[in-house]
């Protein structure tokens, strides 16, 4: 008998949720339901992002982005509430222009996702026998990440037939130092002169700081300015 | 297990067995659990009321009201509102307690007897638990009642103050560990209960109050239940529902409780560790033979059951004596205490940690272990916790000396296919 490659099934399982869910926002004419909808996608492409074994990115990705779509709700609740919106018709313009965004960009997206190797190419050996063999750092292998070969920096343990992980690679701590200036995971990549002073992510980092820092200053002076007006 | 077990059966029928049994085994937490939670809260309720609670019932200390409690909603009718939104009337109770399940799942019982070890364990019960709100929103949206729309605005409200001071607590003893994997957490405090975060250095032990205050304010129980109000609101979010749905709304609320508490005990309270290392006097530990370590294991996973049942009773004392607080309080305790509070204590124990002499000289925190994961490309990652568990496959692979390390690295990269 064919063992089932629980991975795969895992796969097509939250990708169908994904998508589905994703019709359903779009079809769905009650806004609250939209939002339930898109909750749903988005928990199923964290569900994903887990199988990848990035369950730091699967984990962001429940904290803001489901957690984000929160504020979506409580607005669609405080919208509709009243009863005039509780039925949003889209109207055969707005049809149109959606159809044409949303086929330019599946006309990007799809043959680019083609276009990946490793995804037409299959999954490579058993990592066991990798590792094995002259005693290597093991990599992640599995079949729905983009770039399927990290060698993880705190090494990887057991991996069973299907290729995949018993336990959880460590993502965390590479992430956070690629943030902080120190890409620990492409360290032989570089050349020896520029390893030193390798920059990672820092400057993106520090913009994206102070552009939320700007943003939460910006909503506090919009909130007191309100209120001072009104004791003048 | 699975793999023990793939030699008797189909292969993707051991999987799928061991994955419903620890399903199971972890769905017993929020059922079973809340049925003894809510006859803890009635003794305690009327022990602090000077009453007597549930007697008769069972016989001694009326033990059997759980199950007679658990009875009477299951067999009453499962009313819904004429005007209500059917589908997600019925949705928003399992959605709450799905959220409150799977908050569970990256929660370590004992010495590594956790359902899923992740990497990011904290931040994903963190991200998790608070994904419970969306039920209660529902909920209140769906029965189209005034009052359970004015409980679920106001629970939504007082659940995304409270994150932000939630977060930063959590970030204390993340960064005094130096990792967010709940087991290296727990690991690293084995010993004497002088070695628990929470005794750390000063503010870790202020931080711990802060948590428990958010705690309780993001699982919505009193003095921060203003969802339920039940003297302004009738019963809040969860006016217009009976039965078994009603129900279901408190399971995922003490599974929630359950989990915070667990989150803390191992966070602040050395998680399955007792406050005397027995287990290790007594030469129950993985390095004296599997049988050993699992009877370690065991008392471990009563320790650390011990501790999250004193967090919730905590709690349940905390309801029946703080009158509940208006939300501008409630607004104001986030915003103007517990917020300013969490930041200076993280300050503080980021100067504790890393600037004072030997990370504040209290005791000796194992600095191999503090930096495991961040430098283990480079650093032999041994320590003392990591001695008590067996070796992994992993831990053998690890090159002692980093140059080797870094030689292996680049020889799988380069023979790895598609490699960068």
């Amino acid at each position: 008998m064919n063992p089932i490659n629980w991975h795969t099934v895992f796969f097509y399982l939250y990708a169908l949720v994904a998508c589905g869910f994703g019709v359903a926002v779009v079809i769905s004419t009650n806004i609250v339901r939209m939002a339930l909808y898109l909750i749903f996608s988005l928990g199923a492409t964290a569900g994903l992002f887990f199988l990848a074994g990035a369950d730091f990115v699967g984990s962001m990705q429940l904290l803001i982005y489901v957690g984000g779509t929160l504020v979506l709700l409580i607005f669609g609740v405080m919208l509709t509430a009243q009863g005039p919106l509780i039925s949003l018709r889209t109207s055969g313009g707005d049809w149109i222009v959606a159809m044409l965004l949303a086929g330019c960009l599946a006309a990007l997206l799809v043959p680019a996702g083609l276009t990946v190797s490793s995804w037409n190419t299959g999954r490579p050996a058993p990592t066991t026998e990798q590792v094995a063999g002259n005693g290597a750092q093991p990599v992640l292998v599995s079949t729905t990440e983009k770039t399927p070969q990290i060698p993880l920096a705190g090494g990887l343990p057991d991996v069973d037939n299907n290729g995949i992980p018993d336990k959880q690679p460590i993502t965390a701590a590479p992430i956070g130092l690629g943030l902080l200036g120190a890409r620990v995971d492409k360290l032989e990549n570089v050349p020896e002169a520029l390893r030193p002073g390798m920059s990672g992510y820092l400057l993106p980092f520090e913009v994206i700081s102070v552009h939320l820092l700007v943003v939460l200053v910006g909503a506090a002076y919009l909130a007191r300015s309100k209120r001072s007006a009104m004791n003048r | 297990m699975a793999e023990a077990l793939a030699n008797y059966l189909w292969p993707w029928l051991a999987y799928l067995l061991v994955g419903l049994l620890q399903a199971g085994l972890l769905l017993i937490v929020p059922l079973v659990g809340a049925m003894f939670f809510v006859w803890i809260e009635r003794k305690v309720s009327a022990r602090i009321q000077d009453r007597l609670g549930p007697t008769r019932c069972g016989g001694k200390f009326g033990w059997l009201q759980l199950l007679a409690d658990g009875l009477k909603l299951i067999t009453k009718e499962d009313l819904r509102p004429g005007e209500a939104d059917a589908v997600l009337f019925r949705l928003a109770p399992y959605i709450s307690l799905c959220a409150s399940f799977a908050a569970l799942l990256a929660l370590p019982f004992s010495n590594g007897w956790v359902a899923q070890e992740l990497d990011v364990g904290v931040f994903f019960i963190l991200a998790v638990v608070g994904l419970e709100v969306f039920g209660v929103i529902l909920a209140g949206y769906a029965s189209a009642s005034k009052w359970s729309l004015f409980g679920a605005m106001r629970e939504a409200a007082q659940v995304v103050s409270y994150e932000v001071p939630l977060g930063m607590c959590v970030v204390v003893p993340v960064l005094i560990a130096g990792t967010m994997n709940l087991v290296t957490i727990g690991q690293i405090q084995a010993g004497p209960f002088t070695n628990w975060l929470i005794f750390h250095d000063p503010f870790t032990f202020i931080t711990f109050w802060v948590y428990f205050t958010c705690a309780t304010a993001s699982v919505n129980r009193a003095p921060f239940d203003l969802a339920e109000a039940e003297s302004e609101l009738v019963a809040g979010f969860h006016t217009e529902y009976s039965g078994f749905r009603w129900l279901a709304f408190f399971m995922a609320e003490y599974g929630s409780m359950f989990a915070v508490s667990g989150l803390a005990a191992i966070l602040f309270f050395g998680g399955w560790n007792g406050p005397l290392p027995i287990t290790d006097w007594l030469g129950l530990t993985p390095a004296h033979g599997p049988v050993l370590g699992w009877i370690g294991n065991l008392l471990g996973l009563l320790n650390f059951v011990l501790k999250c049942i004193f967090g919730v009773t905590f709690m349940v004392w905390v309801r029946w004596t703080l009158p509940r607080l208006r939300i501008d309080q409630v607004m104001q305790v986030c915003l103007k205490y517990c917020t300013p509070i969490a930041a200076v204590m993280f300050l503080g124990a980021t100067f504790w940690t890393y600037m004072l002499p030997g990370g504040g000289g209290l005791r000796s925190m194992p600095y191999a272990n503090r930096y495991a994961l961040t430098a283990a490309p480079y650093a032999k990652p041994v320590g003392s916790a990591a001695e008590t568990k067996p070796k992994t496959s992993a831990e053998k692979n690890f090159a002692p000396n980093g140059n080797d390390a870094t030689k292996d690295r680049v020889a799988v990269t380069q023979t790895a296919p598609g490699g960068e």
